[in-house]
C-alpha cells in the first residue's frame, strides 16, 4: 500500500510463523466450536419440526431473523452483554449455521420418498427406528450439502469476529488494514480462504465414506439406496 | 434494563439526528453505497446469468459461483479491495468499501438469473419459438418475466448481504451505519454501538420484507399474466 512496497513480504512470514500458526489454530477452534454446537441445537430443533409440524413456521422466521441481521450488528448487539469475550463471538457463529442446518436436515428427511418409510413400515420399524436407521442416513448427503455450507460461511465469518476482540486469522486482516501493511492482510485473508476450501474437501471426503451408494450421483435425496434395502 | 433504557435517550438525543455523523446521513450513505454496488453487480451479472441461462451454457460454472462467492470471507474481499484502491489512486472510504461490495454481489444475481432462465417450462419457451418470436425476444418477453420472483431472490440475496458487508466499510473509513459500530467500539460507547447495530439489522430485515413483498406481486404477475 505504501509505493515501492511489495504486497508480500516473506520475511515478515518467516519471522511470524508461530503467530500465525497460533492464529490458524484460534481460527479452527473457533469455527468448530460453532459448527459442533450450532448442529447440535439445528439437530435437536429439527427432530422437534419433524415431530410437530406446526413449530416449523416458528422455528424458520427465527432462524431468518437472526441470519438477514448482519454479523457485524449481531455482534455489536451481544457486546453490552457478553463483552468482548468468546462467547459472545460464538453466540453470534452459531446463530448463523441454525438456518442454513434446520432447512437441510428437514429438507433431507421429508426428501426420502414414500415408499421407503413405506416399506420399513412394512417391516415393522418404530417411528423412531424409521427415523434414525432409514430417513437420517438417507438424508445423509442433503445433511452434508447443508454443513458445508455452515462451515465455509462460519469459517468467513471468523475473520469478522477480529473486531470484537477474537478472530484468529481475522486479526491478521484488521492488523494489516490498521498498519496498512498488505503482507498480514493478504496471508490473513488467502489462509481464510485455504481453511474453508480444505474443510469443504474434508466434508466432501467424509461424506463419499459415510454414504458409499451416493458415489457418482451427488447429494440427490433420490439417488439410489443402499445396497440390500 | 438501564442500558436499553440508555439506548432509548441515544436515539431520543435530537443531535444524533443531524448533521454529518446524524442517522439521517449515515443511512443515506448505507443506501447510497448499497444501490450503487448491486446496481453495478446487476448490469455485469443479469445479462450474463440470462445469456448463460438461455444457451444452457456453462451450467457448472454459473451454479457454483454462488459457492464460491460464500468462501470469500467479506473482510478478506475488502482487505484485498485496500490495496487495489490504492493502487488506482481511489484512497480510503466510499471507493475500496464499493470495490468489496460488488463481488459480493454478483455471484447470487448471476446464479438465480441463469436457474430462472432454466426452470421456465420448455415447452412454453418452445411455444414461443412456434409463435415466430426472435431468441432475443423469448429471452425478454417469456423467460425474464416467467422467471422474475427468482431473479428478484438472487436480487434480495445480494442487496442483503451488501447492507450487511457494507457496515464493515467503516473499518477503511467508510461512511455508512457501520461508523457507530466501529466507532463504538473504539471508544466503547456501548449506546451508539448497539443503536448503529439496531439500525443496520432493522434496514437489512425492512429490505429483505421489502423484497419478499415484490416477489409475490412478480409471481401474481407471472401466472396470471398481462394483456399485451
Amino acid at each position: 500500500m505504501t509505493p515501492g512496497e511489495p504486497l508480500i513480504r516473506w520475511d515478515w512470514v518467516a519471522s511470524h510463523a508461530t503467530e500465525i500458526a497460533t492464529r490458524v489454530g484460534e481460527h479452527v477452534e473457533l469455527a468448530a466450536i460453532a459448527v459442533f454446537v450450532g448442529f447440535v441445537i439445528a439437530f435437536l430443533v429439527s427432530l422437534l419440526v419433524l415431530r410437530f409440524g406446526r413449530l416449523e413456521q416458528a422455528a424458520t422466521f427465527l432462524t431468518g431473523t437472526l441470519y438477514t441481521i448482519p454479523s457485524l450488528a449481531l455482534f455489536a448487539l451481544l457486546v453490552p452483554y457478553t463483552g468482548l469475550t468468546i462467547l459472545t463471538a460464538e453466540i453470534g457463529l452459531v446463530g448463523y449455521t441454525l438456518l442454513i442446518l434446520m432447512r437441510n436436515i428437514v429438507g433431507g428427511v421429508r426428501g426420502v420418498p414414500a415408499e421407503v418409510t413405506e416399506a420399513a413400515r412394512g417391516m415393522g420399524l418404530t417411528r423412531a427406528q424409521i427415523l434414525w436407521r432409514v430417513e437420517l442416513p438417507l438424508a445423509l448427503p442433503v445433511i452434508v450439502a447443508g454443513l458445508r455450507i455452515a462451515t465455509i460461511t462460519t469459517i468467513g465469518l471468523v475473520t469478522v469476529t477480529a473486531l470484537i476482540g477474537q478472530g484468529g486469522l481475522g486479526y491478521l486482516i484488521l492488523l494489516g488494514i490498521q498498519l496498512f501493511f498488505s503482507t498480514p492482510l493478504i496471508v490473513g485473508a488467502a489462509l481464510s480462504v485455504a481453511l474453508a476450501v480444505a474443510a469443504d474437501g474434508a466434508l466432501v471426503l467424509a461424506q463419499r465414506k459415510l454414504t458409499p451408494w451416493t458415489k457418482g450421483a451427488r447429494a440427490l435425496p433420490h439417488a439410489g439406496l443402499p445396497p440390500g434395502t | 434494563m438501564t442500558f436499553l433504557t440508555s439506548v432509548a435517550g441515544w436515539f431520543a438525543d435530537a443531535r444524533h439526528w443531524q448533521g454529518t455523523d446524524g442517522i439521517p446521513t449515515r443511512i443515506a450513505e448505507h443506501l447510497e453505497l448499497t444501490a450503487l454496488s448491486v446496481v453495478v453487480a446487476a448490469v455485469i451479472a443479469l445479462p450474463i446469468g440470462l445469456y448463460l441461462g438461455h444457451t444452457g451454457r456453462a451450467a457448472f460454472l454459473a451454479i457454483n459461483i454462488a459457492n464460491l462467492g460464500r468462501a470469500l470471507p467479506s473482510l478478506a474481499i475488502l482487505a484485498f479491495a485496500l490495496p487495489v484502491s490504492f493502487a488506482l489512486g481511489l484512497g480510503l472510504g466510499f471507493w475500496p468499501t464499493f470495490m468489496a461490495m460488488v463481488p459480493l454481489a454478483v455471484p447470487p444475481i448471476l446464479t438465480n438469473s441463469f436457474v430462472a432462465v432454466r426452470a421456465v417450462d420448455r415447452d412454453t419457451v418452445e411455444a414461443a419459438r412456434g409463435m415466430g418470436m426472435r431468441e432475443l425476444q423469448v429471452l425478454r418477453s417469456v423467460e425474464t418475466p416467467l422467471g422474475a420472483p427468482i431473479i428478484l431472490g438472487g436480487l434480495r440475496t445480494a442487496t442483503v448481504n451488501v447492507i450487511a458487508t457494507a457496515t464493515l466499510g467503516a473499518l477503511v473509513a467508510g461512511g455508512g451505519l457501520g461508523r457507530y459500530i466501529v466507532d463504538g467500539l473504539a471508544l466503547q460507547e456501548y449506546e451508539r454501538l448497539f443503536a448503529g447495530a439496531v439500525l443496520v439489522a432493522l434496514l437489512a430485515i425492512g429490505t429483505e420484507l421489502g423484497f419478499g413483498v415484490l416477489q409475490r406481486a412478480s409471481r401474481h404477475t407471472a401466472t396470471v399474466g398481462r394483456e399485451p
